[in-house]
């Protein structure tokens, strides 16, 4: 800083430029219609437009103006679609087109006729275009966007040979370890966003001092990190990049040498003005970066591979890359730029190398080759000179860079010591030089073998021409680097830096200096360890294989079955232990709630007990308790279930309430009418009983939970409390027209509360009814035709006595259930209890005579019923509207007709008569569907209404 | 007085009964009626959402013309306007994709009772009567184990068991919250409630803070809130595949249930019970979002791990619920409409799949894609909307008490889902690729074609995240004016209890007229005035 700030200006253009890859990505799937080269044209096509629109851009962008564009997206979480293009971004531009380029070309003849080419270039536009918004990112919040996709991007890529399994697996391990980088990523550039108070970077990279004094920098750096080292596979994340190489080669060159793994690279270089400068800075990334330098190129070379082998030399240039960042100061990022910049000509093309190889020779096992350089002399000198750069010989680029490096190792202390870094830095270079010229001699010098899987030659021109361009470009910057690069990493360090880079001319030659020196050193060892290698390799293999995958795999298996022991046991679905947990929660955030809260007893005095009292608390305590005891046996827990509902519809009446007894007394009598019908169809035998302990556990949580219960309605009901009762008392009858307010509250106050249950009702029935017929279509059908009764039925099934008696009763039952419903408005009854009764008269009937026989002589189908009372009802309270009143509203008048008395008409009566009629139907049909169940059970169907019947002579028929 | 707040309610009510009656033999009119019956419903939600947003406006529907609070209202304010256009939404897609896959043939009465399941979850949202809204929680839980057990089978029976048994639990813990409720507070309308709580009488605080934590276990179990998920996973799992979509709204009747209730009648009048319910909700939430995730990882069938990550998206809502912040609330709403559509999306994906599977055939690239987009989704991976919810639930965290450990448990969590689903996603789709022989690849020959209104039915819900992602900034403002509406407890509380019109007086009542009282400030049981609780 201190540095003028940089000119900016908006172009539109830009946002262009960042969408056109995936304006590209659209048309490949289609292209390949017309073969693999239009499709990859049409790819290329787009990353060409592109790439010329960015390069229109560069002058200006090199002359120090920012260029800007901007949509809105979600300012909410300060997301912007904000693009920024400075010299950074113009470099890493540049290298993905660019490369994308070459690789579009390459791909092309590199995919057979049985890839799916037109996936590969989608996926492939996709990775582009994500990976060139993460450095065109003005924005944080959208860096991170683009972060992930490259990471989903890439695992399509990595899996594209989806019929082999180290495809798979390395893209899930990709996904993985970049994904939960990614995810620390999203955390430290939250909190980094926090820090400086601002999702733009360029107001955070102005903020650099306030965000490394924030208490929140170091948790936001080290997250930063973890995404960074992950992404760009430094130690110890480094295990996924090799096994990545399962991808096609294309890809491997793409996204594993020039571009995604530098995504990390770019992000450090990105926030290096905020982020560096720091001791934890240093340490972290500086010592993170040297390790993963030596490491990485010690495994490349003892790697027979050829993708691991340049792999692992990419995580150690990385690391390289990522040690220079880490030194803080101007000079060594301004380095770290220029490798960048290096390592993906060179690397880039030793990839499509690798691959040309792979392709002619069949295999990519160094043993397995050797002798290459007169079967495809191109190829051998494409990879020759690229080899020779990795391995930092004059007059290649690498030399350059590599050179400016080991300058800069010496410029610091390690923990004190001033020789850490040159010595550590010379080892890497050391093995590196070993590694590349292995790849070399092992590859293509040699004898030539005769026991190639196939026999090699050079590849037609499509396929060499990207590396051989590469190669060229080698050279060219090599001997030229000052005119070619010098702008481009002034600009890019410009930016890296703040302003804070000073360019100092790049040359091949600064004279004898400690680095070359250095050099030297690396030079002659590397040859000293080549020559040496079959030992080596010997001891390294005894060293004993660490497989990062094996363990990673395993960790996986490990991780999803002990996932899948934990849930699936949790939710096995046994309901007892879901209630008592259940139960058990609840008691315990009751009592938790009751004890933080004030509480004063209350002081109404309790009503005094009576003899009928206590023996209906004794006869309701004896029935509940009894129900712990005999639970399992179904019959007696239908009997105590009676029990219990007789004593609270008394208790009802105790109280005054004859509508809730009426209407208790009436659900209870059918509910046990079509509970005993079921318990028909279970096995006839009572489950053994549970293990004592288990049941004094379930009895202890359940006696608990009544007692909660208990002391709760102690603690209400000896309380004196307002409600809004008084309200209803007092507008029932002027405002309800009628003087039950139980009733009035029913149909008119709360109508809509009524309107909603007798829906459920109905609700009920029909899925009853569609439960039923799915049983009698299933499986289940099968099982009850072959159903046979475990007890002997009755002979008389239908005897005569109860039919007659039935009969007499239905005229009976029917005018008190229509008694009830009208009288409802004023005296307890209503619409509920009258369907009540008159569905307890018809059920009487199918006892009686049989259901089938019953239902012959029923016209309307009980779903008519259950439909045309909702639809009563809810067009009653439609019937409001009219008027100009809300739904529900009420209406009553006084009649009188002579000669009958005044009567009083009401809305409230229709509502009642729709609660009549789907209590019936919901009620009938329920019925009806068990009688289903029987009728599949081969219980006969009688066709005269008594077994016996003594007016004909001859006993009546039956039929089946 | 506009009729219309009802009519999401009166509408399917009227319907369901018409189609059980007089359609029940005949499935292309079921077919018709129902799917007018959705897109009447969503042109309706369509309306009343512009109402609601334009003006700002809370618009009270007195049934029965009573006034509130002896009579039971309707509410409609934007957090209604968007949960019922949100659950409306998704009744279209799941109508259509039940007649494109088939579904709504396999057993009796579908659109009927999806008709009642629509009226259940619609009156949930627009009550504003604590014992009305247990009436709706009832009818929408019947007809939804109506539809859960749809088609039957075994193993379909077993999970609606407990479905229904769990929830009926539920629905008694519902009654005795409101009693105890009752009886401290004397009153059933929200609004009223709200200002009875907040002068709560000093000895009666413990037991309001009962019913209170009692309510929070009912809507956790809707919710499907650790400890009581459990009936979750096989439920959803099991479900039929249309059903199991719309289930992705059934969750959120819980969350919505919880918003509505502790910020309005529990909200900043009763500062020690808001503190206790976020103290109780958030570690549960988290937990539930740990759960979810664990077991989409240790599922192996898809439907099951669909099922565990709506359990871990319930978790995620709830950590921005349990905030009771404005920001925290605009992040869970903006959540919330994301969570119901990928989850419905992975639904209805995993039945596409299941199909072609059943034919024995490989799952066509345009299936695969919808899964790879859902799961992304749902994972919360860029650039969907999971990923800007997370980001924006984090960023409401953040000035949280917790925060490192939300923070931590929402990161990690993500990276479990994003495993699992990765697992699953190969094993289906790629595990299964044959190997290339040299021919070139046929271009969809030979492949399982997905029906064509399934699928179109079935891209609804991914369309609807990709368009909520780009127009992410819109809804989300959207929200934001949904968050503060809720947190300005006293213009809702002068809606329902100080209408700016009258009441409708009552109709011509024996012989004269007459005047309920809707004018009287001092009727029965009315407490503090609302003027009052404003300042």
């Amino acid at each position: 800083m201190g540095i003028a700030q940089p000119l900016s200006q908006t172009d539109p253009t830009l946002a262009l430029i960042a969408a056109l890859p995936f304006i590209g990505a659209l048309f490949p799937g289609l292209m390949i219609r017309a073969g693999r080269t239009a499709c990859a044209a049409s790819a290329a096509a787009a990353t060409l437009a592109a790439l010329i629109l960015l390069l229109t851009r560069a002058p200006a962008v090199m002359g120090g103006t920012m260029i800007e564009a901007r949509i809105g997206w979600m300012p909410q979480i300060g997301l912007e679609a904000a693009l920024r293009l400075d010299g950074l971004g113009l470099m890493f531009g540049i290298m993905i087109l660019g490369v994308g380029l070459l690789i579009q070309l390459y791909a092309r003849w590199y995919l057979s006729r049985a890839d799916q080419a037109g996936q590969f270039y989608t996926y492939l536009m996709l990775f582009q275009g994500a990976m060139l918004g993460i450095v065109l990112s003005e924005n944080v919040l959208l860096l991170l966007v683009f972060w992930e996709l490259t990471s989903l991007s890439s695992f399509l890529l990595i899996g594209y040979w989806r019929h082999l399994p180290e495809g798979r697996q390395g893209a899930r391990m990709a996904l993985t370890v970049t994904g939960l980088g990614g995810l620390a990523l999203i955390g430290g550039m939250l909190l980094l966003a926090q820090a400086a108070g601002s999702t733009e970077l360029t107001e955070i990279l102005a903020r650099g001092d306030q965000v490394r004094e924030s208490p929140l920098y170091v948790p936001a750096l080290l997250l930063i990190l973890v995404g960074c080292f992950t992404k760009s596979a430094q130690f110890p994340f480094h295990f996924w990049l090799p096994h990545a190489m399962a991808a096609p080669t294309p890809v491997s060159a793409y996204l594993h040498s020039a571009t995604m793994v530098k995504a990390g690279i770019f992000l450090m270089a990105r926030l290096w003005p905020v982020l560096a400068g720091t001791e934890i800075w240093f340490y972290l990334v500086a010592t993170t970066g040297l390790v993963t330098m030596v490491i990485g190129a010690a495994i490349a070379l003892f790697k027979d591979d050829l993708k691991a082998l340049l792999a692992f030399s990419t995580v150690s240039h990385l690391g390289l890359i990522t040690m220079l960042l880490g030194f803080g100061t101007a000079d060594a990022a301004g380095v770290a730029i220029l490798h960048i910049l290096m390592h993906v000509m060179f690397k880039a093309a030793l990839f499509m190398t690798a691959g040309i190889v792979d392709h002619e020779a069949h295999t990519r096992d160094i043993k397995r080759l050797g002798g290459l350089l007169s079967l495809m002399p191109i190829t051998a000198a494409i990879a020759i000179v690229t080899a020779l750069s990795m391995a930092g010989m004059i007059p290649f680029n690498g030399f350059i860079s590599k050179e400016l490096m080991l300058e800069e190792t010496t410029h610091f202390a390690w923990a004190g010591s001033d020789l850490a870094l040159p010595v550590a830095a010379t080892v890497g270079a050391l093995l590196s030089f070993a590694y590349s010229l292995r790849f070399i001699a092992h590859v293509f010098l040699g004898p030539v073998r005769d026991d190639y899987p196939h026999t090699p030659h050079d590849p037609p021109f499509g396929m060499y021409a990207a590396p051989l361009l590469l190669a060229v470009a080698v050279i060219v910057t090599g001997l030229f680097s000052d005119a070619t690069l010098g702008a481009l990493q002034t600009a890019a360090a410009d930016a890296t830096t703040n302003g804070a880079f000073e360019y100092h001319t790049l040359k091949l030659w600064h004279g004898v200096t400690p680095a070359l020196m250095m050099s030297g050193v690396a030079a002659l060892g590397g040859l000293l360890v080549l020559a040496f290698h079959a030992p080596l390799a010997r001891g390294w293999a005894a060293r004993g294989p660490f497989f990062a995958k094996d363990a990673f795999d395993w960790g996986m298996e490990k991780a999803a079955a002990a996932a899948a022991a934990a849930t699936d046991r949790a939710h096995d679905g046994a309901i007892t232990r879901y209630l008592a947990i259940f139960a058990i929660a609840t008691l315990a955030a009751g009592a938790g709630a009751f004890a933080i809260g004030n509480h004063g007893p209350g002081s109404r005095p309790p009503v005094p007990v009576t003899t009928v009292d206590a023996v209906g608390w004794a006869l309701l305590v004896a029935a509940t308790l009894s129900m712990l005891v005999l639970y399992r046996q179904r019959l007696l827990v239908l009997v105590l279930l009676g029990i219990v509902g007789l004593i609270v519809s008394l208790a009802f009446v105790h109280l005054s309430a004859p509508d809730l007894a009426m209407t208790q007394v009436s659900v209870e009598v059918v509910s046990i009418i079509l509970l005993l019908l079921a318990l028909n169809f279970l096995p006839q035998t009572d489950p053994e009983p549970d293990p004592l302990p288990r049941r004094l556990r379930d009895g202890a949580i359940a006696a608990a939970v009544g007692l909660g219960v208990g002391v709760l309605s102690w603690m209400l009901m000896t309380r004196d409390f307002e409600t809004i009762s008084g309200y209803y008392l007092e507008n029932a009858k002027p405002g309800g027209g009628g003087t039950n307010v139980v009733n009035v509250i029913l149909v008119d106050f709360r109508g809509f509360d009524t309107f909603g249950e007798i829906i459920v009702l109905g609700i009920a029935a029909l899925a009853i009814f569609a439960l039923v017929e799915a049983l009698l279509d299933g499986r289940a059908s099968a099982r009850l035709a072959n159903w046979r009764p475990a007890a002997p039925r009755a002979a008389d099934r239908h005897p005569m006595m109860m039919v007659v008696a039935t009969r007499l009763m239905m005229p009976i039952s029917l005018t008190v259930g229509g008694y009830i419903f009208l009288r409802g408005h004023n005296e307890p009854g209503g619409g509920f209890i009258a369907g009540l009764v008159v569905a307890i008269a018809l059920l009487m009937q199918y006892m009686a005579s049989g259901f089938a026989w019953a239902q012959e002589r029923v016209r309307i189908p009980y779903h008519t019923f259950i439909g045309l009372g909702v639809l009563i009802a809810g067009l009653t309270g439609i019937g409001a509207w009219f008027a100009g009143y809300p739904f529900l509203t009420s209406w009553y008048d006084y009649f009188h007709i002579p000669p009958i008395e005044e009567f009083e008409l009401a809305s409230a009566m229709a509502f009642d008569l729709g609660v009549f009629l789907t209590v019936v139907g919901a009620v009938m049909l329920a019925l009806y569907s068990l009688s289903r169940i029987a009728r599949r059970t081969g219980e006969e169907v009688n066709v005269e209404a008594m077994d016996y019947d003594p007016s004909v002579e001859a006993p009546t028929g039956r039929r089946t | 007085m506009s009729h219309l707040i009802v009519l999401p309610v009166v509408l399917p009510a009227l319907l369901a009964p018409v189609m059980a009656m007089a359609m029940r033999h005949d499935l292309v009119l079921q077919r018709t009626f129902g799917l007018a019956g959705q897109v009447a419903l969503l042109a309706l939600a369509v309306v009343l959402a512009v109402q609601a947003f334009t003006t700002g406006e809370i618009h009270v529907y007195e049934l029965g013309a009573w006034p509130a609070p002896f009579g039971i209202v309707l509410v409609l304010d934007r957090l209604s306007a968007t949960m019922l256009t949100l659950s409306a939404l998704l009744g279209v897609m799941v109508t259509l994709y039940a007649i494109g896959s088939g579904w709504d043939r396999r057993g009796w009465h579908f659109h009927a009772l999806f008709a009642f399941q629509m009226m259940g979850v619609n009156g949930a949202f627009l009550t504003g009567d604590a014992f009305n809204l247990f009436v709706f929680f009832e009818v929408l839980l019947i007809a939804s184990y109506g539809l859960v057990i749809h088609s039957g089978g075994a193993f379909r029976l077993r999970a609606g068991l407990q479905y229904v048994v769990m929830n009926l639990a539920g629905s008694t813990l519902f009654l005795f919250a409101l009693g105890t409720l009752y009886a401290v507070l004397g009153t059933l309308n929200m609004a009223d409630m709200a200002i009875k709580a907040a002068a709560v009488a000093p000895e009666d605080a413990a037991l309001l803070a009962v019913g209170a934590v009692l309510l929070l276990l009912v809507f956790a179990v809707k919710a499907a809130a650790f400890p009581v998920q459990f009936w979750l996973p096989a439920t959803y799992s099991a479900a039929p595949a249309p059903v199991a979509a719309l289930f992705a709204i059934m969750t959120k009747v819980g969350a919505y249930a919880i918003i509505r209730v502790y910020t309005l009648i529990f909200g900043e009048g009763t500062p020690e019970l808001s503190a206790l319910v976020s103290a109780m909700l958030l570690p549960a939430a988290l937990v539930t979002l740990v759960v979810g995730a664990v077991g989409v990882l240790g599922s192996a069938r898809l439907e099951r791990a669909i099922a565990f990550s709506v359990l871990a998206s319930m978790g995620t809502l709830l950590t921005a619920i349990a905030l009771f912040t404005p920001a925290g609330l605009t992040a869970a709403l903006y959540y919330m409409v994301h969570s119901t559509f990928a989850g419905a999306a992975l639904f209805l994906v995993a039945d596409l799949v299941r199909r072609g599977q059943e034919g024995g055939r490989r799952p066509h690239g345009v299936t695969v894609a919808f899964y790879f987009v859902a799961a992304i989704a749902m994972a919360g991976m860029p650039p969907l909307t999971g990923f800007l919810g997370k980001v924006f639930v984090l960023q409401a965290a953040a000035p949280a008490e917790g925060a490192p450990v939300i923070w931590g448990v929402i990161l990690v969590t993500s990276l479990v889902l994003i495993v699992g689903f990765t697992r699953l996603g190969s094993a289906l789709f790629w595990k299964t690729a044959p190997v290339p022989d040299g021919d070139p690849p046929d271009a969809g020959g030979g492949l399982a074609l997905p029906g064509g209104l399934a699928a179109a039915a079935a891209a609804l819900p991914v369309a609807a995240l990709a368009l909520m992602t780009l127009a992410s900034g819109p809804v989300a403002e959207a929200m934001d004016r949904t968050a503060a509406q809720l947190i300005d407890r006293p213009t809702y509380i002068r809606a329902v209890l100080d209408p700016a019109e009258p009441s409708a007086e009552g109709l011509r009542r024996g012989g004269g007229a007459h005047d309920r009282g809707a004018d009287d400030p001092v009727a029965p049981g009315r407490g503090a005035a609302p003027e009052e609780e404003a300042e």
